[in-house]
């Protein structure tokens, strides 16, 4: 990884726009800011429009939220309403 | 059995070759699975556009048995397919694959098969609020579309159930996952582990309830079998029993195969024995081609080499021959055989003869008699043999060989193969008879070998107990083995008894000694008759000398007498008489006194 790209990659997978991935969306970008914020990136993608991105992170329910970067990959299903459990999910230590 | 399963079988079998169009297919459309007995047993195959649930426990075949239905689909019924693989990558797969002979890669270059590896790692998921497992829809919507497939794999998808927390909505997905298949009209098979109680751990069959099969590998006396068992198939008949099955070098075979309908045609051909004097034995030509043979005997009494006999003879005339041994090896085989005269390493050279090898311990009884149709079928041989069958028996329910052999037995009547199988029994005829009399029914001839012990000596001897449509020896023939071969030795008659080996020699040799000095008798007999008919002879001689003496006299006297009468006219006439006169008085004096008198006057 380059210097220049931002500590925190996430990527989130989503199936169209439904209710819950537009939710999952929001609370991520909420987490992020409040914890992350500056040194982070989001992908969203959309299983629809790019089905064959499915196999490369193996995903299997949506949303799927992965944390390429920093490594190891870590995978958070769900809509990503329990901020704690994504913190934890993500391993970032909470600010304040 | 019920007799009933066996019309709806031998129905199949003329189905067989149009799976797809059977007449069943007016009540269910089905999708021929292409593997070998699966289909008749199915009547057809799986329910076409339906989920078929296929369970078992670890290792009993659910990966390949799914594979194979894609592959075959793919290759035969040009239907291309999806393998949902939660368990071995696609790499793992198509290496596992390739050693059956099936080469996803290639298919899947062709565009007919669609791996895809769905790896479920419960370490690495978190989960928070709610989701569902769309993703895993349209992955496998994806590969569906891009080969156009008609048949679908999920192998296994209880693998989810340890990567997916929430069970409540894994469930509630997979009913909409098995929903969806339907509603794609792909016909698909959904494998799940069995359960202690349930047919699956997670009780998969609640949500695939069209057609259910186990798959089921049991240990029984250390020998395993597996078999195969369809649970359920809702809307279509369908064989209920546990069919025993083999993974083979060509993959899948499940037992039945054939039907179990006497329509064979009967051969008028006759084949040779490789043994002249039994054939002369059978009606003089040997046995019907296809028809089978069983050669029972004790330990030691030439099964195996009459079995090899049989199989030189049919490569002899150029035919294929197949030979189970359960006893030798090929090269152990081959090194017996050529000590009497057989070289069975050229046919082997030539590629007419193919020995087959195995311990009878390597299967359960059905799997031999599986592999032994894979090998048939492969080989397509002119001539089986067996050697020997009660080896196999051995390890298994002894009620099973009798259905199981006639399955085999059946199918090589069908291909116009010709049989013959050996089984080993004890020395005593009665105890023969009863124990193998399940199995000899099913036999065209039964040749029975046997030792007889007598006179501190053994002797192999053969006899025909039976053999269908021919007209047969009823004697015992001694069963000699010599450098040259088998040799069948007409029996010596003796009286009302049969006498063999040295017995026979020494019986010969007496015989030969008997006539030789019968002949010196008749010699001798001969010598006297010529000795008196020469004394005879002899006596004749001299009779005949006496009578002509005689006879000589008297034509002498009578001269004398007539000479004598005549004198009184010549005397008087000529003094010649005069000497004739003296003679007469010398000779006959007295005789005739009347001249005389007449003389003196």
């Amino acid at each position: 990884m380059t210097a220049s790209k931002p500590e925190w990659q996430l990527r989130l997978y989503v199936a169209g726009t439904t209710a819950r991935s537009v939710a999952a969306l929001e609370n991520l970008k909420r987490v992020c800011e409040t914890h992350l914020a500056g040194r982070y990136s989001i992908e969203v993608i959309d299983l629809l429009v790019n089905p064959r991105l499915a196999a490369g992170d193996q995903i299997l329910a949506v949303p799927t939220l992965v944390r390429k970067v920093p490594e190891p990959i870590r995978k958070i299903i769900g809509d990503l309403s329990d901020e704690e459990r994504v913190l934890v999910g993500l391993d970032v230590r909470p600010v304040g | 059995m019920p007799p009933r399963r066996f019309e709806t079988r031998s129905s199949m079998a003329t189905r067989r070759r149009t799976p797809r169009t059977s007449a069943t297919t007016d009540a269910l459309p089905k999708a021929a699975t292409g593997i070998a007995g699966l289909d008749e047993l199915t009547e057809g195959g799986l329910p076409r556009g339906r989920p078929t649930l296929l369970t078992g426990g670890a290792g009993c075949g659910k990966t390949m048995l799914a594979a194979e239905f894609l592959v075959h689909g793919a290759v035969r019924y040009g239907e291309p397919g999806v393998f949902l693989s939660f368990e071995e990558t696609a790499e793992e797969l198509t290496q596992n694959m390739r050693s059956l002979g099936f080469d996803l890669d290639e298919l899947q270059r062709r565009r007919l098969l669609a791996l895809d590896f769905v790896r479920v790692e419960r370490s690495e998921i978190q989960e928070t609020g709610e989701y569902d497992l769309e993703a895993l829809f349209i992955r496998l919507g994806h590969a569906i579309d891009a080969v156009k497939a008609r048949r679908v794999v999920l192998d296994t998808v209880e693998a989810l159930f340890a990567g997916v927390p929430n069970h409540a909505i894994l469930r509630a997905e997979l009913r909409r996952l098995f929903r969806w298949l339907k509603v794609r009209g792909v016909t698909a098979i959904v494998t799940g582990e069995r359960g202690e109680a349930t047919l699956t751990r997670y009780g998969l069959e609640e949500y695939v309830a069209d057609c259910v099969i186990v798959l089921d590998h049991r240990i029984l006396d250390q020998v395993s079998t597996r078999r195969l068992r369809v649970v359920k198939y809702r809307g279509s008949a369908h064989g209920t029993n546990e069919y025993p099955f083999l993974i083979g070098s060509r993959g899948i075979s499940v037992l039945p195969i054939t039907s179990l309908r006497l329509d064979h045609a009967a051969s008028s051909e006759r084949v040779s024995t490789g043994i002249e004097g039994l054939d002369r034995m059978l009606g003089g030509a040997g046995v019907y081609r296809g028809s089978s043979v069983l050669v029972s005997g004790s330990p030691g009494t030439g099964k195996s080499t009459l079995a090899v006999s049989f199989v030189d003879a049919a490569c002899s005339r150029g035919e294929k021959s197949l030979m189970f041994s359960y006893e030798e090896s090929e090269s152990q085989l081959l090194r017996n055989m050529a000590s009497i005269g057989f070289d069975l390493g050229r046919w082997v050279r030539k590629g007419l003869l193919r020995i087959e090898s195995t311990r009878p311990t390597l299967h359960g009884l059905e799997q031999h008699l599986v592999h032994m149709y894979d090998l048939v079928r492969d080989f397509s041989p002119a001539v089986v043999a067996v050697d020997p069958i009660s080896n196999l028996t051995e390890h298994g329910e002894d009620a099973g060989l009798k259905p199981t052999l006639m399955r085999l037995i059946d199918f090589l009547k069908m291909s116009q193969t010709t049989a013959l199988f050996t089984s080993l029994t004890t020395d005593a005829a009665t105890v023969l008879a009863s124990s193998e009399v399940g199995v000899s029914s099913l036999m065209d001839s039964w040749l029975l070998l046997s030792n007889l012990a007598y006179n501190g000596e053994r002797t192999r001897t053969l006899q025909v107990i039976k053999s269908r449509g021919m007209p047969h020896s009823n004697q015992v023939r001694e069963f000699v083995l010599s450098a040259k071969g088998i040799d069948l030795v007409e029996v010596y008659m003796d009286g009302d008894r049969v006498l063999t080996g040295v017995a026979r020699v020494a019986r010969e040799a007496q015989m030969a000694a008997a006539n030789e000095l019968l002949g010196r008798d008749h010699a001798r007999r001969r010598r006297d008759l010529a000795n008196r008919r020469q004394a005879l002879d002899a006596q004749i001689a001299a009779m005949n000398m006496e009578a002509e003496e005689r006879a000589g006299d008297v034509e002498f006297r009578i001269a004398r007498e007539r000479l004598e009468a005549e004198r009184p006219h010549h005397a008087a006439k000529t003094g010649a008489t005069a000497t004739t006169g003296a003679e007469g008085a010398t000779g006959a004096e007295g005789s005739d006194p009347a001249p005389r008198r007449r003389r003196k006057a």
